[in-house]
């Protein structure tokens, strides 16, 4: 049977139940949101399964939406099948007060630095990272850069006197 | 008494008992070719552990994204490989079209090929003899320096600018390429073919290179691919994954061409593998140019799809009338809202499979937008690739792994 998004649904629903995922389709890829708890119970899953077999990680990242109340920070992971060339999203979301994730980094070597990154930008604690500290940014930083809270600034203003930059 | 005066180095504490050295390799180190650190734990000149640090031209593109229409985002992708930025700006508007559901013209997608096909000579050239370089042949780098050179000026002649080349436009090119940019062409491969020849020949079966390079930094394929790498330096370890044919963009299923792998994923094999590559691109540039070459009337004259939103109008229509105009006004202020959705979008890059993770919430700049850089995920791997080799092979390893700083830190 070939290796299609309605096949990986089946299969993800028939392993972890009806109501543990919810999924969506946008441009072709399957997405699938789960609770953050369970995301090494699926990864590996994905990865054993020899029908699915989803053992490349090709990006990890987050996103940070302040409107979603409780679910603020949205951790992505992108898997490819390589032999049947089926890519995948997954999402997990967590509340940014306690932002806990379980680290893949004990399955995907390759997750180690963009854990890191997303730690960095975004705070995500990834629980059971062997060195999880900041990547690009420099270790001193105090606040995560790329949350929304933190906008770029305002071309226009004018409250800064700096002539040497063209305002005031 | 007298023994403690004459005493003039001051070691640190404990440095004699633990037998090692520890070396800081950049920075700015001339073996680096590019910002970034590695402390290596030297064992004699063997290498007992090595820590990488990166981070020192971060420029917050993803953070700057976020504030701007998509085509003032094109030159923000031209920095991350600068060595190949075509490839980066075509990923660009692939992935904008994919998400505003763009059809291009064959002709355009065929122009892109070139384009990103002679990106990627251009950038297996200066990995390839940089690695000459590292393993101290130094003409191969100038030999093949005026090759790269005839290539940025194609670049020129189509965008007007060589190394940051913001070329094309979302839904094609700014302009069509001119009668030069054809003749330049033409004389690149002509001209190429013999140049990559005599190049081989310093190198592929040069006794002093075999021996610099086989063994050196060698990796398996199932750690290569644990390691999340792509591109070459996942085909040299065995694996024939390559974007182009997998997720095929820009019609490159229209093209003849094989993935050449290598075996042991060795600096070596690496070499190999970019070497055959540019033969290979030179033989989809080849066909590329026939197939444009067979565009006869009217749809010779095509270089981009009709995307009025997003393409800008020209410059006389603006001036004439007045639809053109309000597009104008539109696209240069910004104004212009995108579909909600959200796309993943891969190109085959100079050193690996090169993403765009789009989110849109239907603004006029993106919600997210993730580059998914291939070296700043395959360079974690490096105190692994390292570990127990010669301090001067990990030079030649971190050349021949293609890491580019700007791609790295984004």
């Amino acid at each position: 049977m070939a290796l299609d998004n309605a096949y990986i649904q089946q299969q993800l629903t028939a392993q972890f139940g009806e109501d543990f995922f919810s999924f969506s389709e946008s441009y072709g890829m399957l997405t699938a949101e789960f609770a953050k708890e369970s995301n090494l119970k699926v990864l590996q899953f994905l990865y054993d399964e020899p029908s699915l077999a989803f053992r490349f990680l090709t990006d990890l990242c987050a996103v940070h939406n302040p409107d979603l109340e409780g679910k603020e920070l949205c951790v992505v992971y992108h898997l490819h099948n390589l032999t049947e060339n089926v890519r995948l999203r997954l999402k997990i979301y967590t509340s940014i007060q306690a932002p806990q994730v379980f680290t893949a980094t004990r399955l995907f070597s390759s997750a180690n630095w963009m854990e890191r990154e997303t730690y960095d930008f975004y705070g995500v604690n990834f629980t059971g990272h062997p060195n999880l500290k900041r990547v690009l940014n420099v270790d001193e930083m105090d606040y995560f850069p790329l949350r929304k809270e933190y906008p770029l600034e305002d071309q226009t203003r004018i409250d800064k006197d700096d002539e040497m930059f063209g305002r005031g | 008494m007298m023994t403690e005066t004459l005493q003039h180095i001051q070691l640190p504490e404990g440095s004699i008992e633990k037998q090692t050295t520890t070396l800081n390799l950049g920075p700015t180190h001339p073996a680096t070719h590019g910002v970034f650190q590695n402390i290596i734990e030297l064992d004699g000149e063997r290498i007992v552990s090595a820590e990488s640090t990166v981070g020192y031209i971060h420029r917050a593109f993803e953070k700057i994204a976020e504030r701007r229409p998509l085509y003032q985002i094109t030159p923000l992708t031209d920095r991350l490989n600068y060595c190949s930025s075509p490839i980066n700006n075509m990923g660009w508007h692939i992935t904008c079209e994919k998400l505003l559901g763009v059809e291009t013209p064959k002709r355009v997608d065929y122009l892109r090929v070139i384009i990103m096909e002679l990106a990627r000579i251009s950038d297996h050239l200066i990995c390839n003899s940089i690695v000459g370089v590292d393993t101290g042949a130094f003409t191969g780098f100038l030999y093949v320096m005026q090759y790269r050179e005839l290539i940025y000026e194609i670049y020129e002649e189509i965008c007007g600018s060589r190394l940051t080349t913001n070329i094309g436009r979302i839904g094609g090119f700014e302009r069509n390429f001119s009668a030069t940019a054809f003749s330049k062409l033409e004389k690149f491969l002509k001209e190429y073919p013999e140049v990559l020849k005599e190049f081989e020949n310093l190198f592929t079966r040069n006794r002093i290179f075999m021996e610099r390079t086989i063994g050196g930094g060698a990796i398996s394929a199932e750690r290569a691919l644990n390691y999340g790498f792509t591109g070459p330096n996942l085909r040299a370890a065995g694996v024939d994954y390559d974007v182009r044919v997998h997720n095929p963009y820009s019609s490159y299923q229209d093209f003849d061409f094989i993935i050449p792998v290598g075996k042991t994923g060795d600096n070596y094999d690496r070499f190999l593998v970019r070497n055959e590559e540019m033969w290979q691109s030179l033989s989809i540039i080849q066909q590329a140019y026939q197939k444009i070459q067979e565009f006869k009337g009217k749809d010779a004259e095509v270089y981009h799809a009709d995307v009025p939103e997003y393409y800008l109008p020209k410059k006389e229509d603006v001036y004439t009338k007045m639809e053109a105009l309000i597009w104008h006004f539109k696209i240069i202020m910004g104004e212009v809202d995108m579909p909600k959705g959200e796309v993943y979008q891969a190109v085959e890059g100079g050193n690996g499979e090169l993403g765009f993770y789009l989110i849109s919430d239907g603004g006029r700049a993106p919600f997210r937008l993730h580059f998914r850089r291939p070296c700043f995920i395959y360079y974690q791997a490096y105190p692994e690739l390292v570990k127990g080799g010669m301090l001067s092979d990990a030079v030649v390893t971190m050349s021949s792994l293609n890491l580019i700083a700007g791609e790295m830190d984004a």
